[in-house]
This record gives structure tokens, C-alpha cells and sequence, in this order.
């Protein structure tokens, strides 16, 4: 428990993607079975446990300390775990391995459960109890997706991530096979039905650089604006996974209710209403959902458009050039009005191409894809066979108004800037970018944020509004947690308008003109 | 005479009337008693100022050697008035101090301060002194501040330097006091390269190992290429350009709040170091429980949570409600 409590402590503080890999493969390698595996599927969220209550938890500490005293804590502290952790009595120096409260936490009747956790937390040092009651209540709030956590266990090895990835789904806690198997063993039989297969992607690709190719030798569709999944039925099995291979089919019963086939697809998660897709912001209210709602399943009806088939009536199509496997999927019944196939775009040269991408027939496209046609399907991003060639980007020229430091390799630099519109003679906050500039570009900001700071609020400066940032951004969505009514996607600067008076940056009127 | 005749706050600070004083004033006074050397207690610009000889000293670094018109060492007992004063180690920093008035009539007070309890190899160990009235401080008054060994807390930072050596590791602490126990805790984990300290901590350092405090080789990080892993600073030199020399730093910050995740998060620490100089829950309790005073008066901080202690535990408390001391001062 003190490695594992000692690993959350500093991935909660490591704001890196590198350092966080770094320390989680650290972990792993110097942590013996059964708890690193443990400790992976806590951070993965594939760890099934007894979730326990926050009233549970007060009422263990209504018995220890008087009421008034732990209120002032709380509201001190702020999170009920950390409060806990905090002002529970003993200085144990026991260790106890991860397995026992993995155990405690899956075996424990509910009657039995808060004299339980009362005694693990007398045994456990202090400094672990926030570990233990973070798994307890299970919210481990480090920031690191389980896409890491295999990126982490690839590092550590020979199988690659796309062959973690593979098996991942048949695996479960504590993983045993799968360690073997990374420090040099067999690899683990394919346990799983429906099991996540690593997903094609694209690269970038502009105009210039299209007419070193044939035409001919491409398939080119729309690049549609949702989120690209895998749908997979396997004998029966129902899953649906995101490109990083996370299960999301449980915010989506409308779609594993339609999934009346037998393989493997790759398509795109939309909202679609009759035949019109709906904008991205709808999709969104349907994500990062453990359950859904009637209303919301009946409002914001899920769709998928398929790109590809990877599996197909038991046969793998993987090795199949595209165009054998379109001509299957194109013919295939997918048993449901849910499901539709993307078309195909007729074109003969790149400029055609370009006109069509530059007049789509719906907001919801985000540019085109383009495929050869003689292209396997291979997981991961091989440069070559598969290109977006997105729309341009949308502009506003800003003004800078508020400053915060970055941090690893920009601490000490202000690298983090919310910008606004006018709105009459006002300036309102629209958003935020921190990245889209060079290091000199950095520097230069840097150097006018600390002689133009005018404010300072906690880390936050404000600064003079004069200086224009030509922000570009790839959407935007309405949102009420917004103060000017509207989230950009994706935003960064574009360019430093050192040249340009802060008067004539743009209005919001322009920014709403532009919602679809 | 009524207690509060002999100290009560004012606009300026603490009173006592008998002996015509001010004790840590926050504006300038004819007369002041200085327990320690933070800026937020010590202040220059008085007419006279009675300390601890090394918290004038301090004084005098920081603020010149006109700090104040006159200054005396507090040495044994000292006649002010209709009282007789004495100062006593606070186990908080160099030169800090408790202070005893013994007024002609009337209770026993013990000022104490900012103190802590726990064993520092940069100052004396805080000496309980019996008194009628104790006046506590409560930076940490609340029982979720139970600060771990600092030991533990270096053995944290020698694990993050092993896990990323390839990082200067830049821990904030304050540069008077906290960043030479951490220097001096640094040590004693073990660590024997030279340590590279901001320049803003040049001065004092130096003055402690005059004091006889060993604080090994220090080497200045002021150069573009600082020859160190390990870097001491005041937390005000994150904010500064100074930090843009070291690439892709751990940043650390030395603090008894860093107990509290909220706090470090607010601040952008990655490895936050929970080492304090005050007394943390169970010393502030323990030491009201060992000096059983009739009356506990509490200075500044998070009061409310030991005022109900108090209550709890029948001890008579009252706030004091003193403004212009910061939670740690800078």
C-alpha cells in the first residue's frame, strides 16, 4: 500500500505526460503481484469494488470526533476522502499489501462494511489511509487514462501497445498472464469475446503535398464530426469502444441495442435525428455518462456511420485491401436504421476535391478523409495509406486579458492565456489556448504579460487588453458554463497580432455568427 | 490588576500598559519586544527594540543597521516598568523567542509567538515556561494538521531526485528560517553535493553558518547553467524570469500547508514537502494540556477550530483577532 499510495500521490501532482508514464512504469516494475496489477486496473477503472458511501464515511467519523470540529475541517480540507484520511487517530507503520483492501473491498457484507473499513484504516500508516479511502470510494483523480496505463506497461517490455491493446478487454485484475507475457512469456490466449482491435488512423495532409499522388489510387469520404468507435458483436457480446479501446457502451444503449450483426466496425458515433446529423455539442451531452437517462436516449438519439469493416461473419478483413472490404460493407445489413454507411465522394481531380471540401453539405463535417484504395488495415498510424485533410481551421482576432503560468518544462513562464471579444465596449472572456506558439513566440508573451500585469489574482494576472492574438479553433459548441454562451474546440494562437489596436479585434456578435 | 490592563491588542499590535510596550507591532512604537525574526513580526522603524541577540541580527541584515534607534539583547530578566520580562527559545526559527511578562501585580503571560515543537538543527528547542495566560498561535488550528517526520518528507525528495535525475529539482522555502532547516534536514538525509540556493537566501544563509549551523557547501543559483540537481528558493522566485533558466524543473514547495492537496494544487506544486515551523495539531493541544493555563488566548490563524478545543477540553479561550501577520510569512 505505501508504494501504491506514494505512486497516486505523485501522479496527482505530476502534471507531465511523460513524468506520469515514468512513474507508473516505475511502479510497475518494482511492485510485486498480485498489487501492481491491482493497482493498474484502480487506474484504469477496471477495478469492480463495493463503492462506499460518503454517508458511510461520516457516520464513521460522527463516532471519533465532535461535529463542529470536523465541519471547520471539511470546509478547510474540501474533499471528504483527504478529511478523513487526515484526522483519523493512529500512527500505525504497518504494511499492508493492496490485496488486502482489494479484498475487504469486494468481500465485505454491507453490514459488516464500516467496522471494516474503520479497522483497515487504524491499520494503515497515515499517509496511505488517502490511498485506501480513494479506492474506497473509487476516484482516484490522478489525471491518466488507461490508454497510458498501456502505453506504461508497453514501455516496460517487447509487446507493443497496439498488442496490448488487442487483448486488453479479455484480461481482468490482477493481470498475472499479462506480466508474463511483457517480461518475455507467452502472450495470453484471447480470453475475451468482442475484443478491441487497434484502430487505423490518419495523418495530415494539405493540397501541396496531395498532388505527389494519383487520384485514382484514392477513396475519398467525409471526415464526419463525432467520435470514432469501434462497434463490435461478437457471437452475441456487444461492445463499444473509443479509438483508445475505453468501453463507453454503457452511455450508449441505443447503440448496442442496434448492433444486429456479427463482426467488427469502424465507423463514426454521431447524434442523428431522422437523416440530419446533429452538432457536436449534442454528442458531447452524451459522453462521459455511466448511465443514460430516458429522456435524454429518446432527445439526443445516437448513431453510427461506418467507414470500414475490420471483422466480418467470423472473417478477419484486416488483410484485405480497401476497396474488397468496402465492396463487403457497402453490402452488408446491419439490421438497424441506426446504422449507415459513410459515402463515398466522387472526384476525378485533387481540385475537385478541394471544392468539394471547401462547400460541404453539412456543419457537422470536419473536412475529408482520403484512403488508398489498396490499403490493409493496420492499427496505428502508418504514414501513407490514410490522410485528413481537415477544413481550415476558424479564426477570431482576440484580446488577451488574463495570464497564468505554466508548468514542467514552462514553469515560469506565463504560457496559459484567456482571451476575450467585445461585446459593446466591454471585453468578455470567450476562452483559453496555451499552445500554438513558438519558444521565442513564448518568450516575447512572457516578457509583455510581466510589464503589461495590471492585476493579480492568486497565480492569474491580468494584463492591459491590448494585445491581439489571432486565435484559430476547430468548432464551437454552445455552453451555458461559459460566460459568452459559447465553447470553442481545440483553440491556440495562431498568430501575435502585435501590430494590430485592441479596438479592432473582433465582436462576439461574429463568434455567435458562427455556431452552427 | 485585570489581565487584559497588562496586554491587550490594539491597532498596533499587543500592549502592556505597565511596562509601556508593544510586542510584535505591526507599525512603529516607541518600545518593541520582537519574538522572532519574520518580517511580519519584526518590522523596522522603532524607537527601541528589545531581542534575542540573534533576531537582531537578523534585523540588521534585512533591514540595515538603523533598523531601530536602539536595540537591546535580551539577556535573563529585564525590568520594563512595573514588569519584569524574560525571553525563552520557541523552537521556531534562529533567535526566536517566547516572552514572559511577570507584571508587579497580576498574572504571568507568556507571548509565544510562532513556535513548534519539534526538534530543528537550526534553533533551540522550545521551552515550556508555566503561566497563568497563554497566547498561542493557530496557523495550523485544526486537527487535520498532523505534520509527518520531516525525515519522511526528505526521504520523498531524495525518491523524486532518484525517479528524475535528469531534472533540477527547485523546492520553494522561506528564506529565512525555512529554507536552512531544509538545507540542514537535506544533510542529514544524506545528501553531500553542493546545494544551490536563489540569492535572496544568500545572506541569511551565511549568517547561520556564522551561528555555528552546518548547512555544507552552498554554491550560489544565480549562474545560466546552475552546477546542482537541488535548488532552494523563496516561493516569490517561481514567479520571476529566475526560473526560466532550469529546464523542465520539478518544482517543490517546503510548507506545513502542502498537507492539504487544494493548497499545493493552488500553488502548481509537483512535489509539495510537508515541513513546518509551527506547532501542528497535537503540539499546540499537548502544550496547552502541559502549561495548563488558566486562560488561552489565541493569536492568528485558523482560530475557530481551537477555540472549540478549548471549549471541549475546559480551557477558558478567546480570539485576540490581531490582523496583519500572514498564515507563513514571506
Amino acid at each position: 500500500m505505501k508504494a501504491f499510495s506514494h505512486l497516486l500521490e505523485r501522479l496527482a501532482f505530476t502534471p507531465a505526460r511523460n513524468a506520469k508514464l515514468r512513474l507508473l512504469r516505475h511502479y510497475l516494475e518494482t511492485t510485486p503481484d498480485p498489487d501492481r496489477g491491482y493497482a493498474l486496473a484502480a487506474l484504469t477503472g477496471d477495478l469492480k469494488l463495493r463503492a462506499v458511501t460518503p454517508s458511510l464515511l461520516r457516520g464513521l467519523m460522527a463516532e471519533r470526533i465532535d461535529e463542529q470540529l470536523f465541519a471547520l475541517s471539511y470546509d478547510f480540507v474540501g474533499d471528504l476522502a483527504e478529511t478523513i484520511a487526515l484526522l483519523w487517530q493512529g500512527d500505525s507503520d504497518q504494511e499492508v499489501p493492496l490485496r488486502d483492501a482489494v479484498d475487504l473491498l469486494s468481500n465485505t457484507g454491507k453490514a459488516a462494511l464500516p467496522a471494516a473499513i474503520a479497522d483497515m484504516l487504524d491499520r494503515l500508516p497515515p499517509a496511505q489511509r488517502l490511498a485506501f479511502l480513494k479506492l474506497a470510494t473509487g476516484n482516484m483523480r490522478v489525471g491518466l487514462s488507461a490508454r497510458m496505463a498501456r502505453i506504461a506497461l508497453a514501455d516496460m517490455g517487447q509487446p507493443d501497445v497496439a498488442d496490448i491493446e488487442e487483448i486488453w478487454h479479455g484480461l481482468t485484475p490482477p493481470y498475472q498472464p499479462l506480466f508474463d507475457w511483457i517480461a518475455g512469456g507467452e502472450r495470453p490466449a484471447h480470453a475475451a469475446l468482442a475484443p478491441f482491435r487497434p484502430v487505423m488512423l490518419s495523418t495530415p495532409v494539405d493540397l501541396e503535398q496531395l498532388r505527389a499522388f494519383d487520384p485514382a489510387d484514392y477513396m475519398a469520404e467525409w471526415k464526419w464530426d463525432g467520435i470514432r468507435v469501434q462497434a463490435v458483436n461478437d457471437g452475441g457480446t456487444r461492445r463499444l469502444y473509443s479509438r483508445t479501446g475505453e468501453d463507453i457502451g454503457a452511455a450508449f444503449p441505443d447503440i448496442l441495442d442496434a448492433l444486429n450483426f456479427n463482426g467488427a466496425a469502424d465507423g463514426e458515433l454521431l447524434v442523428r435525428r431522422g437523416t440530419e446529423v446533429a452538432s457536436f455539442g449534442d454528442l458531447q451531452k452524451r459522453l462521459n455518462r455511466k448511465t443514460v437517462g430516458k429522456t435524454m436516449l429518446d432527445s439526443h438519439p445516437a448513431a453510427l456511420r461506418l467507414y470500414d469493416l475490420m471483422i466480418w461473419q467470423d472473417r478477419d478483413l484486416r488483410d484485405l485491401p480497401l476497396s474488397e472490404r468496402r465492396a463487403i460493407l457497402e453490402e452488408a445489413n446491419f439490421g438497424s436504421d441506426r446504422i449507415d454507411v459513410s459515402p463515398l465522394l466522387t472526384f476525378t481531380t485533387w481540385d475537385d476535391l478541394a471544392a468539394l471540401r471547401a462547400t460541404p453539405p453539412s456543419i457537422v463535417i470536419e473536412g475529408v478523409m482520403l484512403k488508398r484504395r489498396d490499403s490493409l488495415y493496420l492499427g496505428g498510424r502508418p504514414r501513407g495509406p490514410w490522410f485528413k485533410w481537415k477544413r481550415d481551421p476558424m479564426l477570431v482576432d482576440a484580446v488577451m486579458l488574463y495570464a497564468q503560468r505554466g508548468r514542467g518544462k514552462r514553469s515560469g513562464f506565463y504560457s496559459d492565456f484567456t482571451f476575450g471579444l467585445w461585446d459593446g465596449d466591454q471585453l468578455v472572456p470567450v476562452g483559453k489556448a496555451y499552445f500554438g506558439f513558438t519558444d521565442e513566440e513564448l518568450r516575447q508573451l512572457d516578457r509583455f504579460v510581466r510589464t503589461n500585469t495590471t492585476d493579480r489574482f492568486g497565480p492569474v494576472r491580468a494584463v492591459a487588453p491590448k494585445l491581439v492574438l489571432e486565435v484559430a479553433f476547430e468548432g464551437l459548441n454552445e455552453s451555458s458554463r461559459h460566460k459568452s454562451g459559447i465553447a470553442m474546440r481545440f483553440p491556440r494562437i495562431s498568430r501575435i497580432r502585435w501590430d494590430k489596436p485592441a479596438a479592432e479585434a473582433d465582436h462576439l456578435t461574429t463568434l455567435h455568427g458562427m455556431l452552427p | 490588576m485585570r489581565a487584559d490592563q497588562i496586554l491587550h491588542p490594539t491597532d498596533h499590535g499587543l500592549y502592556c500598559p505597565p511596562g509601556d510596550f508593544h510586542i510584535d507591532p505591526i507599525r512603529p512604537v516607541p518600545r518593541a519586544l520582537i519574538t522572532h525574526g519574520h518580517g511580519d513580526h519584526a518590522r523596522a522603524g522603532h524607537g527601541a527594540v528589545l531581542a534575542t541577540r540573534e533576531t537582531l541580527d537578523i534585523m540588521a541584515i534585512r533591514y540595515g543597521e538603523d533598523f531601530t534607534a536602539f536595540r537591546q539583547v535580551a539577556d535573563g530578566c529585564i525590568r520594563i516598568g512595573d514588569t519584569q520580562v524574560s525571553f525563552h527559545p520557541a523552537g521556531h526559527i534562529l533567535g526566536s523567542a517566547q516572552i514572559l511578562v511577570q507584571p508587579d501585580h497580576g498574572p504571568r503571560i507568556v507571548v509565544s509567538g510562532d513556535y513548534c515543537r519539534r526538534a530543528n538543527p537550526v534553533c533551540a528547542p522550545f521551552q515550556p515556561v508555566p503561566c497563568d495566560i497563554f497566547v498561542t498561535e493557530a496557523t495550523f488550528g485544526l486537527p487535520v494538521f498532523r505534520h509527518p517526520d520531516p525525515v519522511d518528507e526528505m526521504a520523498r525528495l531524495l525518491a523524486s531526485m532518484a525517479e528524475f535525475p535528469d531534472r533540477p529539482h527547485l523546492i520553494g522555502a522561506y528564506a529565512l528560517g525555512k529554507a536552512q532547516r531544509l538545507i540542514a534536514l537535506a544533510r542529514q538525509a544524506g545528501i553531500d553535493a553542493p546545494i544551490a540556493i536563489h540569492g535572496a537566501l544568500q545572506r541569511l544563509s551565511d549568517y547561520h553558518i556564522g551561528q555555528g549551523v552546518d548547512l555544507g557547501p552552498l554554491v550560489p543559483a544565480t549562474a545560466d547553467d546552475v552546477p546542482s540537481g537541488l535548488v532552494i528558493a523563496p516561493p516569490s522566485a517561481f514567479a520571476s524570469p529566475w526560473v526560466q533558466r532550469f529546464r523542465d524543473p520539478v518544482i517543490g514547495f517546503a510548507s506545513g500547508w502542502m498537507q492539504v492537496r487544494a493548497r499545493a494544487r493552488q500553488r502548481g506544486v509537483e512535489l509539495p514537502l510537508i515541513v513546518s515551523d509551527h506547532v501542528d495539531w497535537p503540539q499546540v493541544t499537548d502544550t496547552i494540556r502541559e502549561l495548563s493555563p488558566e486562560q488561552v488566548w489565541i493569536t492568528h490563524g485558523t482560530e475557530d477550530g481551537l477555540m472549540r478545543w478549548c471549549e471541549l477540553n475546559g480551557f477558558a479561550a478567546r480570539p485576540l483577532r490581531l490582523v496583519g501577520y500572514e498564515d507563513e510569512p514571506e
